[in-house]
């Protein structure tokens, strides 16, 4: 019996963490929505310091990064990593630690964040207790994960493991380098590194925080859960090698462009710049190649709402990837930094793509596990249509917003005067965040009904027991 | 050997797969980083530019407990419409005591570089109160706990001031030893204040001779 047990897939533990993935998305959304109603109604926090602005964004932006698209990789990342390497997970218990550690740190992470415990530096708040139990956390995810790819029955390591061991190598690296800080009490420590040179480490993590994280972590997914969804072999191999290992080695040059006429050294900039464009060019390869699998299954869109999800993302995805280089052009750049053209860009890569494909793997993931079908069709493809309007209306409201901020605040006029004064363009832009407001509402509606129809699915079942299938001689580790 | 054969290697051993992941995505942070920690200009304080004073110090620590700067930067562009708009524009010679750094990505609300000296303590104090009874269309939240809430209990001073002359700032034994009793007396709002009235005031003309100006 016990021997059975063990050749049973690791299924319970995907199923958990796409609840707290899905539970962690409708919180911090709804952050979210708190936080754009506050720049409409700026009194709505009550004088109350925990629902002021500035301690609420680190939630919301934790809450999304770290809560939903965490939980949402750690079960990608575990489903995938089995069924591709044809053995169950490596030691499942230190996976169910990782799993439940990790939500202690992000809820317990938000209470400090609206207790006031702040670094400052962007995606990186928490403060050092913190750094500490988040570095102990992930290594212990990255034992797991190549753990289990080490005992693999098959060969060769399919290229959807590259990516997710890309995300936990680099952001090891990138969190242990620049969370560097002497401690002064429990809730506060100081950096490192001061003024400039603590800046360009800042953003190599920041940058690259997007990268590995939410563009690299969640390519992975592409790479498993696209094929099967369309039931086509990825197009080009030769493709994959070629952009996974263009993409490890270009993003990490791109963090500077955060920096643009900053107070740093301007050839950090000027290559920030050429490798930010660069960067395009491995982003869309497997743009091309996630469009080219799909190519032959279009017929699919029309019945199945995950493969929907899916290529919609792909196409926000090539969008952002697009834009991102663009806004890394010093003179595109001059108008849109510091303006909320940047929080446009962000929404279209977290919402349009982070958000719509792990929704689509979603309700791809959840009947397989449940053993049933999924709850209602319907409300998927009502979600599929909220999603797209909650994050058009969001972008547009911001592209927008970020432009006439970015144009207005540059204005000088025929003598040489600032054509406008801030507190003028500020107040014009209340229009924009009504607009984004009302975007951000649908975007969540959206995302309510998706957690109804996964709760429905799952509801009164136990994961379906799967067992890895025998092995293609061809590919055996033995071969 | 063709380059996916090559490739083979790769991508059927876990070692070396996780070394060349490490190996190709250290290369750029390597070329970045390094050259820039080592820069001694960067590490070099302005004329003018000196570590925050124990206040101060509070101050800045309450504006990152507020999380200010995700609205506020504090960095002027070279750019005339930021000059004529802010001041002078920031240097990094004026940041070498700031741990961490806080240039800020957004401008809800304006730059606050060079704040200090702009306004009058009693206007901020009145704005920080309530906005909108001073900038009528401002969406900026009010901080009234600032008021109600002591200095000194914002964390352990003379710990912080030991910590960061550990990190190389030039403390004295002497502003260590009084660094509570400088608190002493003051609310939350005062030393926020004091510290924004400091901010920007670390330029001196000379640096601008040195980095000849705008360009």
């Amino acid at each position: 019996m016990q021997a059975v047990e063990n050749k049973i897939y690791q299924d319970k533990i995907v199923i958990r963490l796409i609840q707290f993935s899905v539970i962690w998305a409708v919180i911090a959304i709804s952050v979210g929505v708190y936080i754009a109603a506050e720049l409409v109604w700026p009194t709505i926090d009550f004088g109350q310091f925990w629902l002021s602005y500035g301690r609420l964004r680190p939630v919301h932006t934790n809450g999304v990064i770290f809560g939903f698209g965490v939980s949402a990789l750690m079960a990608t990342g575990f489903y995938s990593v089995q069924r591709t390497s044809h053995v169950t997970l490596f030691a499942p218990r230190l996976a169910w630690f990782v799993c439940y550690a990790w939500q202690l740190i992000v809820l317990l992470g938000a209470l400090s964040l609206l207790a006031g415990w702040n670094t400052t530096k962007e995606y990186a708040e928490l403060e050092w207790p913190f750094d500490i139990a988040i570095a102990i956390v992930w290594i212990c995810f990255g034992v797991v994960f190549f753990g289990t790819i080490a005992k693999r029955k098959i060969k060769p390591i399919y290229i959807s493991n590259w990516f997710y061991g890309a995300l936990i190598i680099v952001i090891a690296m990138l969190h242990v380098v620049n969370s560097l800080a002497l401690p002064v009490s429990i809730d506060k420590s100081y950096s490192a590194y001061a003024g400039a040179q603590d800046a360009v480490v800042q953003w190599w993590y920041g940058h690259n925080a997007v990268g590995f994280l939410l563009t690299g972590g969640f390519l992975g997914m592409v790479y498993y859960f696209l094929p099967k969804i369309a039931g086509r072999a990825i197009w080009s191999y030769r493709l994959s090698v070629v952009a996974f290992w263009a993409f490890v080695y270009a993003y990490i040059w791109a963090g500077p462009h955060h920096l643009h006429y900053n107070a740093i050294p301007e050839w950090v900039q000027s290559l920030g710049v050429v490798m930010s464009v660069i960067l395009l060019a491995p982003s869309w390869a497997t743009l091309v190649n996630g469009v080219m699998t799909v190519s032959t299954a279009w017929e699919k869109l029309r019945t199945d709402p995950a493969l929907k999800f899916i290529v919609l993302s792909l196409a926000f995805y090539g969008l952002a990837t697009f834009e991102g280089p663009m806004m890394a052009i010093r003179s595109v750049n001059v108008v849109s930094h510091f303006t909320d053209w940047t929080i446009g860009h962000v929404h279209s890569g977290a919402l349009g793509w982070n958000a719509m494909i792990t929704y689509g793997t979603f309700y791809f993931l959840v009947p397989r596990l449940a053993g049933r079908e999924l709850h209602s069709t319907r409300l998927a493809n009502l979600h599929f249509w909220l999603a797209f309007a909650g994050t058009m209306l969001y972008i547009i409201a911001m592209w927008a917003a970020g432009v006439s901020q970015g144009l207005l605040w540059l204005s000088i006029d025929s003598i040489g005067e600032l054509s406008f004064d801030f507190k003028d363009i500020m107040a014009s832009m209340t229009p924009y965040y009504l607009l984004r407001l009302i975007a951000g509402l649908v975007f969540l509606l959206g995302t309510v009904l998706m957690a109804y129809n996964l709760f429905m699915t799952l509801k009164g079942q136990r994961a379906v027991k799967v067992t890895p299938p025998a092995v293609d001689p061809a590919y055996g580790v033995n071969a | 050997m063709n380059g996916l054969t090559f490739h083979r290697k790769i991508e059927e051993n876990t070692g070396l797969l996780i070394f060349g992941i490490l190996f190709v995505s250290a290369i750029g942070g390597l070329v970045q980083l390094l050259p820039v920690l080592t820069q001694e200009s960067l590490e070099t304080a302005s004329a003018n530019t000196r570590p925050y004073t124990a206040v101060e110090l509070t101050g800045r620590d309450i504006y990152m407990r507020e999380n200010c700067v995700v609205c506020h930067s504090q960095q002027i562009r070279p750019l005339i419409a930021e000059v004529e708009r802010y001041g002078p524009y920031s240097r990094a010679g004026e940041f070498v005591y700031d741990r961490p750094f806080m240039w800020g990505s957004k401008r809800t609300g304006p730059d606050l570089h060079r704040i200090g000296g702009k306004y009058s303590d009693d206007w901020h104090r009145l704005h920080l109160l309530d906005p909108r009874a001073v900038v009528p269309n401002s969406i900026m939240p009010a901080y009234p706990w600032l008021a109600e809430r002591d200095a000194i209990e914002t964390g352990n001073i003379t710990n912080k001031l030991t910590v960061l002359r550990r990190l190389g700032h030039p403390y004295t034994d002497e502003q260590i030893a009084n660094a509570e009793a400088d608190l002493e007396g003051l609310t939350e709002m005062d030393a926020l204040i004091v510290y924004l009235q400091m901010l920007g005031t670390g330029f001196s003309e000379e640096d601008a001779g040195m980095q000849g100006g705008a360009h």
